[in-house]
C-alpha cells in the first residue's frame, strides 16, 4: 500500500492531526462529548492507519511492544491508583474529595481528569495491541508492493523499501 | 400499542434479529462474530433511543435551557451504553482472537469443516 | 480503614494483583506464589465480611457507596447473608484450587504464557466476586462480562492439549454473549420503569407498581413482564439450566484441569446467586411466582436437567465430560429448589450451592491429578488405578458418593432439604425426579468406580505413581469439607437459613 502515493502522503499528513484530536477528546471529555474510551480509540486509529499504510514493521518501530505494554499497565495503574490513593487517605474508594479536601469540586475535576487519562492510554494501547496480534503474519510487513508478499522480516523491509523506491516511478509511466 | 410512536423499538428489534440471523444460520465463524456485534449494536440503539426527551437538548449545561431536567436528554443511558460498547468491543476482540487460533489449528473457519475434522479426530 | 472498605477490597486486590502478575515473565516461580497469596487474602476478607453480616440483626446488610456518592444515585456494594455466603464459597474455592494447581498448570500451559494465564485467572476471580458483592444492576452486567471474557480465555488456553478447546470456547463466547445481551435488555427495561439502577431502589419502585396492578391500574405491566422474560432467559443461559446448557459440557471437558475445577465450582453458583437475587429481591417473590409462572417453568427445566443430565452422563467415556453432564444435573437440583420457592426448598438450593461447589471442585482436582500422571481422563486412563493411585481414587469415590447423596456426605444434606421442600409443597413429581436423579447418579459413578477398582490396568508393567502432593492436598481439603459438612451440617444449615431470611422468604 505504500506504493500508492496518495495513501502514503495522506496517511502521513493526517496521523498527527488524528492523534491531537484524540488527545483533545480525552482532555475535554468532562464538558463535551468524549472522554477516555472515545479518545483512546481515536488515538489508536491514528496508529493503526499508519500501520495499515506503512506496514507492521514501521508501526512497531514507532510503538514498540514494550512501550504499548507499559502504557497499558500505566493507564490501569493510574485509574486504580487514584482510587487506592483515596482509600489510603482515609476516604472511600474513588472518593475524589481526598485529592483536594479543601475544595471537593476541584478534587472531582482532578480525579476525573486523571481517571480519563488512564482510561485513554489503556484503551489506545489495547486497540493497537489487538491490531498487532491479529494482523501478525497476515498483513505484509513492509506495506506491500502491489503484489501480496507476507512476513518480510524488518531488515528485509528496509532493503525492500529501497528496492521498491526506484520502481515507484515505473508503473505510472508504464501505464 | 401505537406503531408510529414506538418506531425506535421496531428498528431496534429489526437490527437485533438481523444480527441474530447469521449467528444461527451462517456456518462461517467470522460472519457469526459480525452478527453478534450487530445484535449488540441493536441493543445499544434501543437503550439510547429510550433516553431521548422530546424537545430536549444534549445533556450539556446550556444557559437558555436553565436547570430544568426536563429540557435535557437523559445522559445515564448514554453512559451505560458507553460501557456496553467497551464490553462489546472486548467480546469481539476475544472472539476474533479465538477465530484466528481456530484458523491456525484447523486451517478453516467454516463450522461444518471444523465439525468434520473433530469427528475424524475422535475416530 | 481496612474494616470499613472490605466490600471494595475484595475486588480491587485481585484486580491490581492480576495486573502485577501479567508483568512477571522474567520471574518464573513468582506468578503462582503471588496469585495463591492473593486468593488467600481475598478469602480472609470474604470470611470477615460474612462474620460482620451475621453479627447484624436479621435482614441487615453492609452498604458501601462507591466514591461516597449517596446511595440511589451512585453504585452501592451491598453484602447481606446470601451475598456473604456465596462470597465465602467463591473465594474459598478459588484459594484452594489455586494452591493445588501449580504442577497441573506447568504441565498443561506453555511456559511463556503461564504468567498471562495467572493474570487472567485473577481477573476471572475478580469478576465472579464482583458479581456477588455489587448492589447495582448495571454493575452486575459489567462484572458478569468481565468474568465471562476471562472464562472464555481460560477455556481456550486448553488448546495445547486438544484443539477442540478452541471450538468449545467459541461456542461459549456466542452463547454467553447472547445471554449477557438479554440480561442487558432486561436491565434496560427495569431502568425505564424505575429510573434507577440500584437493585434495592428498583425493588421499591416495582413494589409500588405491583400494588397498583392489584388495584387494577395496569401501568408498565407489559414492560416489567418483558424485562422478566429477558432477564430469566439470560440468567438461564449463564446458569446452564437444561435447555440452554449446551456450552457447558464442551467448555468443562476441554479446558485445562484447574480451570475446569474453578469454573465448575464457582461460575454456575454465581449464576444461581444472581437468579435468586433478581427473582426474590428485585422483582419480588409474589410477582415472580404468583403472577409470572417462574416457579413452574424453572421446576420443569430443573426436573428435565436432572433426568437428562444424569442419563447422558452415564453414556460418557471421558470422565471430565461425565462430570460436566453431572454438573448439569446438579444445577437442575438447585433449579428444583428455586422452583419450589418454599423456605425448605430454597434452603436446600442454597446449601446445595456450597455442597456442590466443594464436591465438584474436589472431583475435578482429583481428575487434575489423574491427568497429570496419566496424560488423559478417559476410562482407559483410570482403568485399574485403584491400587496405584489410592488416595486420588478414594477422593474420587468420596466425591461420587457426594454426587449421589449417600448419607454422611454433604450431598445427602442438600437432597434431604430439597425432598422435604418438595413434599411440603406436595410436588410429588419433583420428589420422584430427585430420587431418580440419585439412582441415575449411582449409575454413572459406579461405572467409573468399577473400572477403577475391578479391572486390571491396561498396561500392568507401567509404573504409575500417586498424584503429586500439592494437587492431592487441595483435593482432599475440598473432599474433606464435603464429608465434614455431611456429618456436621450445623454451620451450612445456619448460613443457608440466614440467607433464605435475607431473601425475604420467612419460614
Amino acid at each position: 500500500m505504500r506504493e500508492q502515493s496518495i495513501l502514503r502522503v495522506a496517511a502521513k499528513m493526517m496521523t498527527p492531526f488524528i492523534l491531537v484530536f484524540g488527545l483533545y477528546v480525552v482532555f475535554h471529555g468532562d464538558i463535551s462529548p468524549g472522554g477516555g474510551f472515545q479518545g483512546g480509540v481515536i488515538i489508536a486509529s491514528g496508529f493503526i492507519l499508519y500501520g495499515l499504510v506503512y506496514g507492521g514493521a514501521d508501526m512497531r518501530r514507532v510503538i514498540p511492544r514494550w512501550l504499548s505494554d507499559a502504557l497499558l499497565a500505566l493507564g490501569v495503574l493510574l485509574y486504580a491508583g487514584t482510587g487506592t490513593f483515596c482509600l489510603l487517605a482515609g476516604y472511600r474508594f474513588l472518593d475524589y474529595t481526598a485529592l483536594r479536601p479543601s475544595s471537593p469540586g476541584t478534587g472531582e475535576v482532578i480525579g476525573m481528569t486523571l481517571v480519563e487519562y488512564g482510561v485513554g492510554f489503556t484503551v489506545a494501547m489495547v486497540m493497537v495491541t489487538i491490531y498487532n496480534e491479529i494482523s501478525e503474519g497476515t498483513v505484509p510487513e513492509d506495506g506491500g508492493d502491489g503484489s501480496a508478499t507476507a512476513e518480510a522480516p524488518s531488515s528485509g523491509a528496509a532493503a525492500g523499501r529501497d528496492a521498491i523506491r526506484p520502481g515507484t516511478a515505473a508503473p505510472p509511466s508504464a501505464a | 400499542m401505537s406503531l408510529g410512536g414506538h418506531y425506535n423499538y421496531w428498528i431496534a428489534i429489526l437490527l437485533m434479529m438481523i444480527g441474530l440471523y447469521p449467528v444461527i444460520a451462517k456456518p462461517n465463524l467470522i460472519k457469526k462474530i459480525l452478527g453478534l456485534s450487530l445484535f449488540q449494536t441493536g441493543i445499544f440503539l434501543f437503550y439510547i433511543s429510550v433516553g431521548k426527551v422530546f424537545g430536549g437538548t444534549a445533556p450539556i449545561y446550556f444557559e437558555p435551557a436553565g436547570r430544568d431536567p426536563a429540557m435535557y436528554t437523559n445522559s445515564i443511558p448514554t453512559a451505560l451504553i458507553l460501557t456496553g460498547i467497551v464490553v462489546s468491543v472486548s467480546t469481539t476482540a476475544v472472539a476474533l482472537a479465538i477465530a484466528v487460533s481456530i484458523k491456525r489449528a484447523y486451517g478453516t473457519v467454516e463450522m461444518y469443516d471444523i465439525e468434520n475434522a473433530d469427528r475424524d479426530d475422535q475416530e | 480503614m481496612i474494616r470499613n472498605n472490605l466490600p471494595v477490597l475484595v475486588i480491587i486486590i485481585p484486580l491490581l494483583a492480576g495486573l502485577v502478575t501479567s508483568f512477571s515473565r522474567r520471574l518464573p516461580g513468582f506468578a503462582w506464589a503471588w496469585v495463591t497469596a492473593v486468593t488467600w487474602v481475598v478469602f480472609a476478607i470474604a470470611v470477615a465480611l460474612l462474620r460482620e453480616v451475621l453479627g447484624l440483626p436479621t435482614g441487615g446488610h453492609i452498604s458501601y457507596p462507591m466514591g461516597s456518592w449517596t446511595v440511589p444515585w451512585g453504585i452501592e456494594y451491598r453484602v447481606d447473608a446470601l451475598n456473604g455466603f456465596v462470597l465465602v464459597i467463591v473465594a474459598g474455592i478459588a484459594a484452594v484450587v489455586t494452591s493445588g494447581a501449580r504442577l497441573s498448570i506447568e504441565a498443561e500451559i506453555p511456559a511463556d504464557r503461564q504468567h498471562l494465564f495467572y493474570s487472567v485467572w485473577l481477573l476471572c476471580i475478580t469478576g465472579l466476586l464482583g458479581i456477588t458483592v455489587t448492589g447495582d444492576a448495571f454493575n452486575v452486567y459489567v462484572l458478569l462480562e468481565i468474568a465471562s471474557l476471562a472464562t472464555y480465555t481460560l477455556v481456550a488456553m486448553g488448546k495445547d492439549r486438544s484443539r477442540r478447546a478452541l471450538t468449545a470456547s467459541m461456542n461459549y463466547v456466542v452463547l454467553g454473549t447472547i445471554g449477557a445481551s438479554f440480561i442487558l435488555i432486561g436491565i434496560g427495561y427495569l431502568y425505564m420503569v424505575s429510573g434507577t439502577l440500584n437493585m434495592a431502589d428498583i425493588a421499591e419502585h416495582l413494589r409500588v407498581l405491583q400494588s397498583a396492578w392489584q388495584q387494577g391500574d395496569m401501568t408498565y405491566r407489559r414492560t416489567v413482564v418483558t424485562a422478566f422474560a429477558f432477564l430469566m432467559t439470560g440468567f438461564a443461559i449463564k446458569l446452564a439450566l437444561f435447555p440452554v446448557h449446551s456450552w457447558l459440557p464442551d467448555a468443562y471437558t476441554y479446558a485445562p484441569s484447574p480451570v475446569s475445577a474453578l469454573l465448575a465450582a464457582t461460575a454456575t453458583k454465581v449464576g444461581a446467586y444472581i437468579t435468586f437475587r433478581f427473582l426474590f429481591t428485585v422483582l419480588g417473590a409474589s410477582f415472580s411466582f404468583n403472577v409470572m409462572p417462574a416457579g413452574v417453568i424453572i421446576l420443569i427445566c430443573g426436573v428435565a436437567a436432572v433426568l437428562a443430565g444424569s442419563w447422558i452422563a452415564m453414556r460418557q467415556s471421558n470422565i471430565k465430560r461425565m462430570l460436566a453432564y453431572s454438573s448439569v444435573a446438579q444445577i437442575g437440583y438447585i433449579a428444583i429448589g428455586l422452583g419450589l420457592a418454599n423456605p425448605t426448598g430454597l434452603q436446600g438450593s442454597i446449601v446445595h450451592l456450597f455442597n456442590h461447589a466443594v464436591t465438584k471442585g474436589g472431583l475435578f482436582l482429583a481428575l487434575a491429578g489423574v491427568s497429570f500422571r496419566r496424560g488423559g481422563v478417559t476410562l482407559r486412563h483410570v482403568q485399574g488405578m485403584g491400587r496405584r493411585m489410592p488416595l486420588t481414587m478414594a477422593a474420587f469415590v468420596a466425591g461420587g458418593m457426594g454426587l449421589i447423596g449417600v448419607p454422611l456426605t454433604s450431598g445427602f444434606i442438600s437432597k434431604w432439604y430439597l425432598l422435604s421442600g418438595a413434599i411440603d409443597k406436595a410436588s410429588y413429581a419433583s420428589a420422584v425426579a430427585l430420587i431418580l436423579g440419585s439412582l441415575l447418579a449411582v449409575g454413572y459413578v459406579w461405572r467409573v468406580v468399577e473400572v477403577i477398582y475391578f479391572r486390571p490396568p491396561a498396561d500392568p508393567a507401567e509404573d504409575v505413581r500417586e498424584a503429586p502432593a500439592s494437587i492431592l492436598i487441595a483435593t482432599w481439603v475440598l473432599i474433606g469439607a464435603s464429608l465434614f459438612f455431611g456429618v456436621n451440617a450445623t454451620l451450612t444449615a445456619r448460613l443457608s437459613a440466614a440467607a433464605v431470611r435475607a431473601l425475604g422468604v420467612l419460614p
